[in-house]
């Protein structure tokens, strides 16, 4: 299989003040098509960096980055953008919608920006991505209107929608509590199912656990990297777990008389 | 063009999602534009207002004074060239050929009792072409004539202010007054001609033969004034021309002496009224250009407060693809959306304020739609460029720089 993500001796680093800080101090690897991965380590071991770099989002300081063969390290600012735009999706930990923009417009805005004009129907595709993740009846929606969850989903559905071979999420699940975090985890396994490539940052190991590979990083270098042998299914694992009002109410002696009459 | 709507609609989504924002920005626009707009339609309608006021007094009216301060001019005969004299007055009425009409003027001051009080008030001596001249007209009774000046006939026409004065508003004809202490006959009124572009009443005046006022009142040799018409407007400069040749002659001053004398137009005066004004109306536009600098702050002042929540906005937009182009497009249309409509509107403010300056206030106001393009063009100016450089600094970030912004 072909790589689609290939770093050489990538170096990051950063002027504060008087200091450099060196965030990332050579990272080389590999992510071929259609992998799950996921990216581990301590908090300031350079996860963030990496993958601000990776999504084209941040320029590293030194070293080559070759994106499905090609070496993106001499473009400019516009082909970032349309990078961005076509190959790539990002999800962020605080999610990174516009505020008082219902869900449908959130996710239809890179579509807005495609300079391809791939895609035909805008809205069609914004509706049908909204779909895929399970928020077809949150369209109109504002963020402030959703649960932390659902506003992820949102952004993953603007990940999306631009149809992109590869997808990066720093942390998706890091403001989610463990049940939604699942939740969403399902939702990954379900596109990459569908053959698109994930790299996802996290710091709990149970969720590593749903990738089908593991890179451990510590003081912005590579220290770790083993497949998961034996992937979890977030959708059987969500179906075992219960509701987390049934786990408050079981101690409630009122619990039967109380919700089912 | 598909992009072009594409933008506008995206502005216009913008603009009503942060209403209060678009609100206080385009408030800015608003005040800016009127306050230029209602500040110079006023100083432009006090301008017209002098100008009115100054044709109606004569436009073509032309005065030769007599030099003050030259008797130290020990060459000249005594200072008697420094004086005009009604000689001089006759002399250029016999050889002008530009003029319409020549009016010695005796200025005097002087106590006048008759009717029910008294008053000071100013005494002209003048020949009957005089209200010609001054584009003067009578309001009752009739003028004193060529024969009451040979004869120094002692008649008077009075002023407005006088016979308000003197006689409550009643018609002073036939009556008897005093000038000084001597006895006028009263034979005609002036109608109302108000005050100067200066603040002086005109209407505060008696009109005496100038042989009169200069041998029974003035008790003197020397005349005041001259004043003359020019045929026309165009022919002003000319008249004066053959006017200085005239007195030039009268007082046989050699080449390269002095005149001894002053001339003004009334052109020239209304030049110098005009222009006046015309400081006065740049000193209102200043004032309005500061509040629209006020304005400008304000619309500013309102764009940084919000540059955080734009920059992280940006950075959304970036980090999803967006180019620094799109970006820059996007806020560029919707400042400029914002501050159409902000223009629109004080412009159509300053026109109902002007409406009612002159339709209720009774002020004239001219609105010259320079001032109003201007003003718009300058407050969009603003409004575009507070709107638009800040967006630009956002835009020209890395996308991760730009969503950290704090
Ligand atoms: N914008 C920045 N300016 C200066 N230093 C930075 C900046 N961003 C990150 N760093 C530094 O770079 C190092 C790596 O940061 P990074 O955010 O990549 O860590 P991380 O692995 O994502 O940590 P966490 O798990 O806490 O999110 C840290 O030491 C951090 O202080
Ligand atoms: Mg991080």
């Amino acid at each position: 299989m072909s790589s689609v993500i290939e770093t050489r001796g990538i170096t990051k680093d950063y002027v504060v003040g008087e200091m450099i800080v060196r965030a990332l101090r050579g990272v080389d690897f590999e992510v071929t098509a259609g992998e799950f991965v996921a990216i581990m380590g301590a908090s300031g071991s350079g996860k963030s960096t990496l993958m601000n770099v990776l999504g084209c989002l941040d320029k590293p300081t030194s070293g080559d980055y070759f994106l499905d063969g090609t070496d993106v390290s001499g473009l400019t600012r516009d082909q970032y953008a349309d990078i961005r735009n076509q190959r790539l999706g990002f999800v962020f930990q605080t999610y990174n919608l516009l505020a008082r923009t219902s869900a449908l417009d959130n996710v239809e805005l890179p579509l807005f920006y495609d300079h391809s004009s791939r895609i035909e129907n805008p809205r069609a595709s914004a509706i049908e991505a909204l779909e895929r993740v399970g928020l077809a009846d949150r369209l109109d929606h504002e963020p402030n209107e959703l649960s932390g969850g659902q506003q992820q989903r949102v952004a993953i559905a603007r990940a999306l929608v631009n149809r992109p071979a590869i997808i990066l999420a720093d942390e998706p699940t890091g403001n989610l509590d463990s049940r939604t975090s699942v939740d969403v985890m399902s939702v990954f396994q379900d596109l990459n199912d569908q053959g698109i490539t994930i790299l996802l940052v996290t710091h709990e190991p149970d969720i590593a656990e749903y990738t089908r590979r593991i890179i451990v990083m510590r003081d912005g270098r590579i220290v770790g990297d083993r497949p998961v042998h034996d992937r979890r299914n977030a959708k059987k694992n969500l179906e075992a777990m219960p509701d987390a009002d049934d786990l408050y109410l079981k101690d409630d002696p009122t619990y039967e008389g109380l919700v089912r009459p | 063009m598909r992009r072009l709507r594409r933008l506008l609609r995206a502005a216009t989504r913008s603009i009503l999602k942060n209403r209060m924002r678009s609100l206080l920005t385009s408030l800015g626009v608003i005040i800016g534009v009127a306050a230029v707009i209602v500040m110079v339609g006023i100083g432009a309608g006090a301008q017209a207002d002098v100008e009115a006021q100054i044709s109606s007094l004569g436009v073509n009216s032309i005065i030769i004074f007599p030099e003050r301060g030259h008797s130290a001019n020990v060459s000249l005969a005594a200072g008697t060239q420094n004086k005009l004299t009604l000689d001089d007055a006759r002399r250029v009425e016999e050889e002008a050929t530009l003029l319409s009409g020549v009016s010695p003027v005796v200025r005097t001051n002087a106590q006048i009792v008759g009717g029910s009080g008294n008053w000071n008030t100013h005494v002209y001596g003048v020949s009957p072409a005089y209200l010609d001249i001054r584009a003067w007209k009578i309001a009752s009774g009739e003028l004193f004539t060529e024969r009451d000046v040979r004869v120094k006939a002692k008649v008077a026409l009075l002023g407005k202010t006088i016979v308000d004065e003197l006689f409550d508003g009643e018609d002073p004809i036939g009556e008897q007054i005093r000038v000084g202490k001597t006895p006028f006959k009263v034979i005609g009124t002036l109608s109302e001609k108000g005050q100067s572009p200066w603040g002086s009443d005109y209407d505060d005046v008696v009109l005496v033969p100038v042989t009169t006022g200069l041998y029974r009142l003035a008790g003197g040799r020397y005349i005041s004034m001259i004043n003359v018409g020019a045929r026309s407007l165009d022919e002003s400069d000319a008249a004066i021309e053959e006017v200085t040749e005239i007195l030039r002659n009268s007082h046989r001053l050699q080449p390269g002496e002095e005149d001894g004398f002053r001339i003004y137009s009334q052109a020239d005066l209304m030049e110098t009224a005009t222009e006046t004004q015309r400081v006065m109306t740049l000193l209102l536009g200043a004032v309005a250009a500061v509040s629209l600098i006020v304005g400008g702050i304000g619309i500013m002042n309102i764009m940084l407060v919000s540059v955080t929540e734009r920059t992280r906005e940006i950075g959304i937009r970036l980090a999803v693809g967006a180019r620094s182009s799109d970006v820059l497009a996007q806020f560029l249309t919707e400042s400029v959306v914002l501050s159409l409509i902000g223009g629109a509107i004080g412009t159509a403010l300053a026109y109902t304020v002007t409406h009612i300056l002159n339709n209720v206030v009774g002020m004239t106001t001219v609105v010259r739609p320079s001032v109003v393009f201007l003003a718009f063009g300058f407050a969009g100016a603003i409004g575009v460029f507070f709107g638009y450089y800040p967006a630009r600094k956002a835009a020209l970030l890395n996308p991760i720089d730009a969503l950290r912004h704090e």
